[in-house]
């Protein structure tokens, strides 16, 4: 059994991230980690006709990309995995209908990239696959058409609101190569504390991550301090006040190794409200800032946990609470089995 | 639990609540009154200058339309949101946020056709305020008629 404790996986043959791409809007693209992203586009519609073609064109970039950077061609992939936020997550099989990829369509919603590689590892550990590209993408008005109102409609956004990225990212799992490697997996449950105000997301992740941060921990026996780094994506400012309060009453102390993806995107200006969120946000912070660290050992050890609300806008006008959901993916620098900790 | 109890849920309602930063209801009270008065001002001066013009009933009717031409207007150069965004009331309460609560679900949903998009969505955000106004204008007639003679 690779299971430790009541529910995390642990890969006795860790799968490595052989590469990692993003591809974002504008706005993300003005943030402080303008630079670090592959390609920025220069409009919301990225030269298409609708905001949904754009997404899906973000997202088929960044898989190509992801494979290039690779060394590999499509033809070498196995798996491709992703998940988005839109309806029957069409902008992932769409970006699928041009790619000659068995295809696996996730919903975790900002936590699918943690779905994706959790389920990628274990295909790759599985040995049913060599590689395995693994993807996830949001968009701002795609987003806040579906689940909001219409992107020209003047409204108030509320303090406690996160703001939908605008971006798209891919990994490629193998089961051999250079890079960060996946070491342990928690799956998270779904947890709802009956938080019913869709303009709260983060309150209502909250006891999803600190409910799979306490039983990955306690399943492998450490503490936070094993890791250089705890992200959460995208909890902002309010769900992770809520986070680590929950944390701090289970007697686990997180402050001042986490740190919130949502936080990291954007400058923070006021329309931004309590923090970025979107499938995109915590993927393509972790493909163009977290992985380049891993990758060069800046960082050793890392605990990347994305969170889902998985609530629709019909759920929440039956006044229906909000679950939550969080994967934690536990990743280490690629010389980490030679020298050890 | 993964699914909290009566109890856990209103004291995780509570503590939720009690991270949210406080709504700044001086500084959104006073934008929307600068924007909402100015809107108004607008309207008043146009009003004004109709009123010479033309009989009363008709520049009222034509100042509202013109209100109402230059809501959507702005939402159709994408200013209005911005305008909704900093002001919230002060620019939703007048005809011109009325405006824009039928242009900006028109021009969203244009890329799904004319019938199923536009003219069916056109009154997605705008339609509970037409249902229950004119039902409430209904009662209100009634009762100025039959009631309070």
């Amino acid at each position: 059994m690779n299971r430790r404790g009541a529910s995390t996986c642990v890969f006795s043959n860790m799968p490595v991230i052989v590469s990692a791409a993003s591809v974002v809007g504008p706005r993300e693209g003005k943030g402080p980690l303008g630079s670090l992203f592959d390609l920025v586009c220069g409009d919301t519609l990225c030269g298409e006709a609708s905001w949904e073609k754009a997404e899906t064109k973000m997202l088929r970039q960044a898989t190509d990309l992801a494979v290039t950077k690779a060394g590999l061609q499509d033809v070498h992939i196995d798996f491709f995995l992703a998940g988005d936020l839109l309806n029957q997550i069409i902008s992932s099989s769409f970006a699928a209908r041009d790619k000659d990829i068995p295809f696996l369509g996730l919903y975790g919603a900002c936590s699918t990239i943690g779905e994706a590689v959790a389920i990628g590892s274990f295909i790759i550990h599985g040995g049913f696959a060599e590689n395995v590209l693994v993807a996830s993408s949001s968009h701002h008005d795609t987003a806040e058409r579906q689940f909001r109102y219409p992107t020209e409609f003047g409204y108030q956004r509320v303090p406690p609101s996160q703001w939908t990225v605008t971006a798209a990212a891919a990994l490629v799992l193998s089961s051999q190569g250079e890079g960060p490697k996946v070491e342990a997996v928690t799956v998270g449950r779904v947890m709802d504390f009956g938080i019913t105000d869709a303009n709260d997301m983060g309150s209502a992740m909250a006891p999803a991550f600190a409910d799979t941060v306490w039983r990955h921990l306690s399943d492998l026996g450490r503490t936070p301090g094993d890791y250089d780094a705890i992200f959460s994506g995208d909890l902002g400012r309010v769900g992770s006040k809520a986070a680590l309060y929950l944390l701090k009453k289970r007697g686990i102390d997180l402050s001042g190794v986490h740190d919130d993806t949502g936080l990291m995107i954007y400058d923070m200006e006021p329309e931004i409200c309590s923090g970025a969120s979107g499938c995109g946000c915590v993927a393509s912070v972790f493909a163009a800032k977290i992985y380049p660290e891993l990758k060069s050992g800046k960082l050793r050890r890392v605990l990347l946990v994305p969170t889902g609300a998985l609530h629709s806008p019909t759920t929440c006008q039956q006044a229906e609470s909000i679950p939550g959901v969080a994967h934690a993916v536990s990743l280490v620098y690629p010389g980490w089995e030679e020298k050890g900790s | 639990m993964t699914r909290a109890r009566t109890k856990e849920r209103d004291e995780y309602n509570r503590l939720a609540r009690s991270f949210h930063p406080p709504r700044p209801i001086l500084r959104n009270a006073v934008s929307a009154f600068l924007v909402g008065g100015t809107i108004c001002t607008v309207a008043q001066v146009i009003l004004d200058y109709l009123s010479v013009r033309l009989p009363k009933t008709q520049a009222l009717a034509m100042t509202s339309s013109l209100m109402v031409f230059l809501g959507a207007f702005l939402t159709g150069l994408g200013v209005y949101d911005e305008i909704g965004r900093f002001a919230g009331m002060g620019a939703a309460l007048p005809i011109t946020g009325f405006a824009n609560s039928v242009v900006s679900p028109a021009m969203e949903f244009k890329r799904e056709g004319f019938v199923l998009g536009v003219s069916a969505r056109m009154f997605q955000v705008a339609g509970p305020v037409i249902v229950y106004g004119s039902l409430s204008a209904l009662i209100v007639s009634i009762l100025r008629v039959y009631v309070f003679k």
